[in-house]
């Protein structure tokens, strides 16, 4: 990537609001919730908290302490066991099928540590699909997939297919598809996971410039370095609990 | 999914053995089963006694033997209105029947096969032949007017000899009984060590006469007969039959290849980790096969449970066309069935497991197919179509698996052929119906052995009506006079002979134009002049003549040369007849009467109306009108033939559809981690259910584009065999059947199979947590 370049152009010009509404109330708020799998097993247990908007927070923890279970039940994949998760004033743990998949495409992008991209889709392809799911024309969607790949350096690589890119090229694709629908909270699940450390810092940065231009970030990681370097704030998870958090607003 | 498939398709697989297992000698194996009676002999009881027909059974050559028992002739006739509450009320004399005395239907030749009900136990109760032309419902009373005191019999059970050595059964002191004490004629069963060709039989009966001495042997028939009789009725099935159940075989192979090809196919990635592990390519061969082979042991064990139960109904049809009997599902198809199975199975794992184990280690790991770019193509395309985009990705899936699509192609292909076939032959035996009921005429007139009985006998014992040339004239007059009649002609029927031909000609000759009243013609034309004339198929035959010949008819020494001009479908008993004008015949054959009248009336035309009206006027004649089509006999074979088309179609259905099911679960199943993305980015649960079944339907279109014709080609291939094995020709309206909207139908057929063969697994696709699936690489 080239780093001269601001690698994305601030999100206020298509969405106003994600500036004049930021800090001004919580948009994730995680009341007491637990999630009991029906094997027994406790992934987590009474855990709250909030994220306001435009905060970039980091979720660490060792392996198995529910980082992920957290991560999907805010992406409403997954429901808690107890407790509520509202996300932008929507209550995300109450949605039926139909309408929590309406919430991912309209609120949310992921990015998993294994970039789950599409094999059988070139690189634009993939980075359009969540826009046509909502039915955008394909000019429109191909038009934002374009700007996206140009902001993050892939521009090269559009018409590439997964299997032919690196890890970090991929990790890029797959944060570009999860901005395509203009997210209000972006989700990250061990992005830098499956990376070297070249990648990992390259990711890392991308990250950050997100947060800069104003996208509210939660972003789960087991590598403390990383989390301190390009988070806002960390919440420390150990079985199931959430054991330590820097404070909220806290700048590093 | 591999033991369901194994089920399906073992099911699919013994059904379609058994039909075709059934379709070969259908006589001889039924006639073996009930050690059939080779020659069934009548004797004059007052030349023989008991005791000397006993002894015949020791006569050199006879191998078996039963009776002597009892016979009598007895005419009985039945309530009509009782058994078809639509016909004429009235009593109705039957023909003449055999009925024999048998304490049991069990014995050593002839073992009879009871169908419904049970065995006569008591006085009064009587066992009918399913082949004789006899009520066959449990309860009908027969009333025997012929014999004093006009004892009623109950029927009590109805059982199939396929020797045909009788039309009903009785207790032996009931027969005793009916011949007021005198019995005058026994029946015995005979099996002889010879019996093969007419020769063989001719000696057996020629020394049983003797032994018997004088003209004590007063009938008989030899099995050779009815193997004949009955081989010519059930040739007509057989090409249907083995059609169907060629078609159950083909689709069976198919579904368990598809499965466990696929099975083992999505394999690849553990197969990847056995490799790495340092398994041999031997080694991954053989452990896929011997775990395809644990499911599939299972599913074929369940699949001859159900093939045994469900070819109960079917088996049951076929005997009725076949006029056999079965013990059901042969143990030698079980066993085929079973290794046949057993064999598929293991040569499509074998098969799939051997490419997979050539994979390259790290193409299996990452779980790319040898050819994963074919489908990228695909995908570019459909993406760039004008479509929703979960359409589009769905129609682009079948090209990422060409092997698998292509089998989920043919059966779809099959199951539309079978439901193109099936329907084109219930079409055309519903033509073949029409064509030998030819009544297109609303009313018909019958002046003899019409209402009330057969025999004339009214219900008050008076005599039958007498018509003679006056009456005609005022029939005909009448008919003229009607307001509303359209048109009409009589028809009167004569015997004819035909030198070097044995037996006798009937002839039809027709007063007035019959050309419109349903007579089907297979080639040439109806006659339209004096010395013109149609014939059936069965004629040109026998006299070795074709259309355009010219041959003459003997009516009692004078000659009458017709022109053959049509070859008509006129398929029954009697299968020597000409059709022609009555001025043909009308010096050779003079005073000849008609027999019968049929009326078509004016359009708008009341019918019930009309045929009071007409009643009225024939009363004095003791003549009534009747509605034409009202009373069809002999469509049991058409019913049957239309049940069995029907279950043999929906079961072909189900099994081409759970084809298209397994082969769409194992694609799911491998697209797991694809829906999970698309889920997770926020794809709805209608959406994906949208993206499954699109996937299918390129595959429904192509089997359905595909299988319409095979269906149609079957069709043309096995409807002229039926008729050539019956010995008949077929016409127009039975051949081609299908018409332009039908087709368009049958071909969305094939989507529609497809469709339902998607459905669960789409809707199991539209439930699945992203979580889950995601989780679950
Ligand atoms: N689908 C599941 N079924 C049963 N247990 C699960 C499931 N998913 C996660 N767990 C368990 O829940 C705990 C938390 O898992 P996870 O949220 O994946 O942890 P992390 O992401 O921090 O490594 C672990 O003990 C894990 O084994
Ligand atoms: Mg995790």
């Amino acid at each position: 990537m080239d780093q001269g370049e601001p690698v994305l152009r601030p999100m206020c010009r298509c969405r106003p609001d994600a500036y004049l509404h930021r800090v001004t109330s919580s948009l994730i708020d995680i009341a007491r919730v637990s999630r009991t799998y029906s094997d027994g097993s406790v992934a987590l247990d009474d855990v709250s908290l909030q994220v306001v908007r435009g905060e970039s927070v980091a979720i660490v923890g060792p392996s198995g302490s529910g980082k992920s279970t957290l991560l999907n039940l805010i992406a409403g994949l997954d429901r808690p066991t107890a407790g509520s998760v509202t996300v932008d004033g929507v209550v995300v743990s109450g949605l039926g099928e139909k309408a929590s998949a309406l919430y991912r495409r309209r609120t949310i992008g992921i990015v998993f540590q294994s970039f789950n991209l599409l094999d059988d889709l070139t690189v634009i392809d993939n980075v359009a699909l969540p826009a046509r799911l909502m039915g955008t024309s394909r000019r429109a969607a191909a038009r934002r997939a374009n700007e996206l790949l140009g902001s993050l350096g892939l521009a090269d690589r559009r018409d590439a297919y997964p299997g032919r890119l690196s890890g970090g090229e991929r990790q890029r694709v797959a944060v570009a598809r999860a901005l395509m629908n203009e997210p209000a909270l972006l989700l990250a699940d061990e992005p830098t996971g499956a990376l070297d450390s070249a990648a990992r810092a390259e990711v890392g940065r991308l990250l950050a410039d997100l947060h800069a231009a104003g996208h509210t970030l939660v972003i789960v990681t087991h590598d403390e370095e990383f989390a301190d370097r390009h988070t806002q704030r960390t919440i420390r998870l150990a079985d199931g609990r959430v054991v330590g958090a820097t404070p909220a607003g806290a700048s590093r | 999914m591999t033991a369901v498939a194994a089920v399906v398709a073992v099911t699919a697989a013994v059904l379609g053995l058994t039909l075709l297992h059934e379709s070969t000698a259908p006589f001889d194996r039924a006639f073996a089963r009930q050690h059939g009676s080779h020659l069934t002999a009548q004797f004059d009881a007052t030349q023989v006694t008991a005791a000397q027909l006993t002894a015949t059974a020791t006569l050199p050559g006879v191998i078996a033997s039963a009776g002597p028992f009892p016979t009598v002739t007895v005419t009985p006739s039945i309530i009509r209105g009782e058994q078809d509450p639509h016909g004429p009320p009235g009593r109705a004399t039957l023909s003449p029947i055999t009925v024999v005395g048998r304490s049991r239907p069990d014995t050593t030749v002839d073992d009879l096969t009871l169908l419904t009900g049970r065995w006569v136990s008591a006085p009064g109760e009587i066992v009918v032949a399913t082949d004789a032309d006899l009520p066959s419902e449990i309860g009908t009373k027969l009333t025997l007017d012929d014999l004093p005191g006009a004892p009623v019999l109950t029927v009590v059970g109805t059982a199939r000899s396929v020797s045909l050595t009788a039309d009903a059964w009785m207790l032996p002191a009931e027969v005793e009984a009916l011949s007021q004490h005198v019995v005058t004629s026994m029946q015995m069963l005979y099996r002889f060590a010879h019996a093969a060709t007419s020769g063989d039989m001719s000696a057996n009966r020629a020394s049983l006469a003797a032994a018997v001495g004088g003209d004590a042997l007063t009938g008989s028939h030899s099995w050779l007969d009815v193997q004949q009789g009955t081989d010519r009725n059930t040739a007509l099935f057989i090409p249907f039959l083995v059609a169907f159940g060629t078609l159950g075989v083909i689709m069976s192979v198919l579904v368990v290849v598809t499965v466990v090809t696929g099975a083992v196919g999505s394999g690849r990635h553990r197969i990847g980790i056995l490799k790495a592990l340092g398994f041999t390519p031997g080694q991954v061969v053989r452990a896929y096969v011997a775990q395809a082979l644990v499911p599939t042991a299972i599913g074929i064990a369940a699949g001859l449970v159900a093939g045994s139960l469900l070819s109960g109904p079917i088996l049951h049809s076929t005997d009725q066309l076949y006029g056999t009997t079965t013990s059901g599902v042969d143990p030698k198809v079980d066993a085929l069935v079973a290794v046949g199975a057993l064999a598929v199975v293991a040569l499509s794992a074998l098969a799939a497991a051997w490419q997979a184990g050539r994979l390259r280690v790290l193409d299996a790991l990452a779980g790319r197919a040898p050819h994963a770019d074919r489908g990228h193509r695909a995908a570019w395309l459909a993406g760039r179509l004008p479509l929703p985009r979960s359409v589009s990705l769905g129609l682009a899936q079948p090209f990422a698996r060409p092997t698998r699509s292509s089998s989920m192609v043919l059966a779809v292909v099959f199951g539309t052929a079978a439901v193109t076939f099936a329907i084109g032959l219930g079409t055309s035996l519903n033509a073949v119906q029409a064509a030998k009921d030819h009544d297109n005429a609303d009313v018909s007139v019958d002046t003899f052995g019409s209402l009330p009985g057969p025999h004339g006998i009214g219900p008050d014992g008076s005599p039958p009506p007498s018509i003679d040339a006056a009456g005609i004239t005022s029939i005909v007059a009448a008919i003229d006079a009607q307001e509303g009649t359209a048109r009409s002609f009589s028809i009167s029927s004569t015997d004819a002979t035909i030198p070097a031909l044995a037996g006798t000609t009937t002839v039809f000759a027709f007063n007035g134009d019959a050309s419109w009243s349903g007579y089907a013609m297979v080639s040439g034309r109806w006659f339209t002049s004096a010395g013109e004339a149609v014939v059936p198929t069965t004629f040109l035959h026998a006299t070795n003549t074709s259309i355009g010949d010219t041959i003459s008819l003997f009516f009692e020494g004078r000659a009458v040369p017709i022109r053959i001009v049509g070859e008509v479908f006129d398929p029954h008993e009697q299968t020597m007849e000409v059709l022609t004008d009555a001025s043909t015949i009308a010096t050779a054959a003079p005073d000849l009467l008609p027999d019968h009248f049929s009326i078509e009336v004016r359009p708008g035309t009341d019918i019930s109306a009309y045929i009071t009206r007409l009643g009225a006027q024939l009363q004095p004649l003791g003549l009534e009108a009747i509605p034409t089509g009202g009373n069809h006999g002999g469509s049991d074979t058409i019913a049957a033939l239309d049940a069995l088309t029907a279950a043999l179609t929906l079961l072909l259905i189900v099994v081409s559809a759970l084809g298209v099911l397994s082969a769409v679960v194992l694609d799911t199943r491998d697209r797991a981690h694809d829906l999970g993305i698309h889920r997770s980015l926020g794809m709805t649960p209608r959406q994906t259910r949208t993206m499954v079944f699109s996937s299918v339907t390129i595959i429904g279109l192509i089997g359905g584009l595909a299988g319409t014709p095979l269906g149609i080609l079957v069709h043309r291939i096995v409807l002229p065999a039926m008729g050539h094995s019956a010995g008949v020709g077929l016409p127009r309206s039975v051949l081609s059947v299908y018409r332009a909207p039908e087709l368009v139908a049958l071909i969305g057929e094939g989507l529609l199979i497809a469709l339902l063969g998607a459905a669960l697994p789409a809707a199991w696709a539209s439930r699945a947590r992203s979580v889950d699936v995601l989780r679950a690489e």
